[in-house]
């Protein structure tokens, strides 16, 4: 049952949200201050509430401006300002200037992490296309990005070795979720989003406490003395 | 009966609020009473849901497998309840730290015990995952509560992994909304009863999608190799009490959620490619978990190792199909629950008696603890599925269903794993317990009378699991094994046939 053919603009604009959601995920391999980590996320979280308001506007799902108004409040809102107060007292002393260094945490060297995370990202694409989906919001080619988000979030939780990055990109392994829940999913009953969401923002702050926890016993944010626990 | 259903989801979640606001000396025994009584209350509802689906407020549905794992975690969460107020008591921290520190505890196990009470009881997948993920965070301040370094890397791993593993299991989710919406129209909320009335329907494609993104994702907390990886650090480094827990109500809790889906894929493509998949996981972990029992130095780790070979165990359980291996698995969910709470409340006690987790530090306990380390020793011997305990029964019936349904080779190697854990966990608790202690630097005695009646409550459980089950009980699993297998869908051509 395919839907109304969709207009090429409208596949156009939405797919073109998508790949800077996904660029935005490549963003979180290098920044150097936690402020900035926090801000990418944020500006993530304001790219899927564009599109799911795209998508509500032209497939006619109008359920779709309330979960952007709900993304925005709380991802794009609440959680950066949750996080970071948590994190306020773990900053060094002369936060005013530079505020939280989480700069050169990789594993691996910027640039190999990029072609790790782009070999990720193609075979995501590739296999996610494989896919006998068919969509009643955003276009088909925005699902295939959406697992390219969600696997090269994986690589970023591996690679920085910092606990704010980690956290970051486990949040935004859940915004390549949503993005993949606006193309197969869009009507999907908004209650469930919005406690979705709400859950979203207990984990941060669950995470928030573990990161206090961590840098009041460690003096770091650094995830590189966590090696006592081998599985 | 829906009464009793909306009391029991409510009671934990009211005495999580009292145990926060009460002197740490009467939460305890607030939380003792909530866990019995809702213990209590699940027992009340066995005789209901074996006649019809219990469901109440529109989004609680209780049936015969739900019930199953209800029971578990209630007698879990009771029996915990009780022990935990010996093992605050012998704490021993001054007095300042331990006000706060058992004011969070007790709130914190209430809640635990709520959002894996309510998991089971939800009417529709996404519920189930919310639960699931509440479980989790809860969970995770639980393992933190000791404040060590150890216990913060414990808890950070388990929160980071479990998580992202929960993602991948909404991603599952989705694709079964996906499926589901494509039959039923976009009003659709992922409940689960018109799903399974409609999955011989449903593409087939995005249902093995779904469910392969299902396993791995709540096979994350279930335990399954290879994303286990959080489990011993996390088991070892929680309070004892809550290690309990852990490795006896979530991990089945997590299954369930797994069975949930192989339901649905079952009823739409049959249950060839599920039963696949599972026994692929099961062997893999079951056979990690026997060869890391061997030479274990800490004794918490080694229990938990073992659920991870039990949670093998029932993976394998439920890929056999055969209804008596189905009635194995979910005797056997009730009884590692038993044995394995029993396990970690012996460990406890073993952790305040001689102050270590090291196994090499660990002798004469039989010589020390008149009472704990007897039964300490005979939680490992029903672990090792020795008779007359009840995993025996339900490892029995696995291995039967097993052979019955052809499955000779996964369940000769079921056998033979199980035996070569044996080995491990009785070599390392033998030591621990009949080796004669060369200094005589502790006096004989239980730290605590509260620490040992909920082991012998378990202890009961497990004879009786393991000798005569009652009929009520047997009636629930038939009722249980019946809804799991389904009816196969007409015209998919892939047979009913065990």
């Amino acid at each position: 049952m395919p839907p109304a053919p969709a207009p090429s603009v409208f596949a156009g604009t939405a797919n073109v949200i998508a790949v800077l959601i996904l660029l935005a995920e490549f963003g979180m391999f290098r920044q150097a201050l936690l402020r900035d980590q926090v801000r990418l996320y944020a500006g993530q979280s304001v790219l899927i509430a564009a599109l799911a308001v795209l998508v509500g506007a032209v497939q006619q799902l109008p359920e779709l401006y309330v979960l952007a108004a709900v993304t925005i409040a709380l991802k794009a809102v609440a959680i950066p300002l949750v996080f970071r107060r948590l994190l306020r007292e773990t900053e060094p002393e002369h936060a005013e200037q530079t505020g939280h260094d989480i700069a050169g945490t990789g594993g691996l060297g910027l640039a190999s992490t990029v072609l790790i995370g782009l070999a990720v990202a193609a075979f995501g694409f590739f296999t996610a296309t494989a896919l006998p989906v068919s969509s009643g919001g955003a276009p088909v080619t925005a699902l295939s990005v959406s697992v390219s988000v969600i696997l090269v979030a994986f690589v970023v939780m591996i690679h920085r070795r910092d606990v704010a990055s980690q956290a970051i990109g486990l949040f935004s392994l859940e915004n390549g979720i949503s993005l993949a829940s606006l193309v197969v999913a869009p009507a999907l009953p908004l209650l469930v989003e919005v406690v979705l969401a709400v859950d979203l923002l207990l984990a941060v702050v669950v995470l928030g406490l573990l990161i206090r926890l961590h840098h009041g016993r460690a003096e770091t944010l650094s995830t590189a003395d966590l090696t006592e626990l081998r599985g | 009966m829906p009464v009793v259903a909306i009391v029991l989801l409510a009671l934990p979640l009211a005495a999580a609020a009292v145990a926060f606001w009460v002197p740490p000396r009467a939460a305890g025994p607030v939380t003792a009473a909530a866990g019995v009584a809702s213990f209590g209350l699940v027992l009340a509802l066995i005789p209901a849901v074996t006649r019809h689906d219990v469901t109440a407020l529109g989004f609680i549905r209780i049936d015969a497998l739900a019930a199953v794992f209800l029971l578990a975690t209630s007698f879990l969460y009771g029996c915990v309840g009780i022990y935990s107020i010996g093992y605050l008591r012998t704490g021993g921290e001054h007095e300042a730290r331990n006000r706060r520190y058992a004011g969070r505890f007790w709130a914190g196990l209430n809640v635990f015990a709520w959002a894996m009470l309510v998991a089971p009881a939800m009417s529709s997948l996404a519920l189930l995952w919310i639960a699931v993920e509440v479980t989790t965070i809860v969970s995770a301040l639980l393992v933190a509560l000791e404040g060590t370094d150890g216990a913060a890397e414990a808890a950070w791993k388990y929160v980071l992994i479990a998580s992202a593993g929960l993602t991948i299991a909404l991603l599952g989710t989705i694709f079964v909304y996906y499926a589901g919406a494509q039959v039923l129209g976009q009003t659709y909320n992922l409940a689960f009863t018109p799903l399974l009335g409609v999955a011989g329907r449903l593409s087939p494609a995005v249902v093995r999608l779904a469910f392969v993104l299902a396993v791995l994702g709540y096979g994350t907390k279930m335990g399954l190799f290879p994303v286990h990886t959080w489990l011993p650090d996390a088991h070892s480094e929680a309070p004892t009490p809550v290690s309990a827990l852990l490795s006896g109500a979530l991990l089945a809790v997590s299954f369930y959620a797994i069975l949930r889906f192989y339901q649905v894929t079952q009823a739409a493509i049959g249950p060839r490619f599920p039963r696949d998949v599972l026994l692929a996981f099961g062997v893999a972990s079951l056979l990690l978990a026997a060869l890391y029992l061997f030479g274990q130095r800490d004794y918490k780790r080694m229990l938990a190792y073992s659920s991870v070979e039990h949670m093998g165990i029932l993976a394998i359980g439920v890929s056999f199909g055969a209804p008596l291996a189905l009635a194995g698995v979910l005797l056997h969910v009730l009884a590692h629950a038993a044995a394995k709470g029993n396990a970690f409340m012996g460990a406890g006690v073993l952790v305040r008696k001689y102050a270590t987790k090291q196994t090499g530090l660990l002798t004469g306990g039989l010589d020390l603890l008149p009472w704990s380390a007897p039964m300490f020793l005979a939680a490992v011997l029903a672990l090792s599925a020795m008779p007359p305990f009840g995993i025996f029964r339900s490892e029995f019936e696995i291995v039967a269903g097993g052979l019955a349904g052809d499955h000779n080779v996964a369940a000769v190697l079921l056998v033979l794993l199980v035996t070569v854990a044996f080995l491990g966990l009785s070599a390392t608790v033998n030591k621990m317990l009949l080796a004669p202690r060369p200094e005589a630097d502790l006096a004989r005695g239980e730290p605590s009378a509260w620490m040992v009646v909920p082991v012998l409550a378990g202890l009961v459980a497990l004879l009786v699991l393991g000798l005569h089950p009652p009929a009520e009980l047997t009636g629930l699993l038939n009722h249980a094994v019946t809804a799991l297998r389904g009816t196969v869908p007409h015209g998919t051509g892939s047979g009913g046939a065990a």
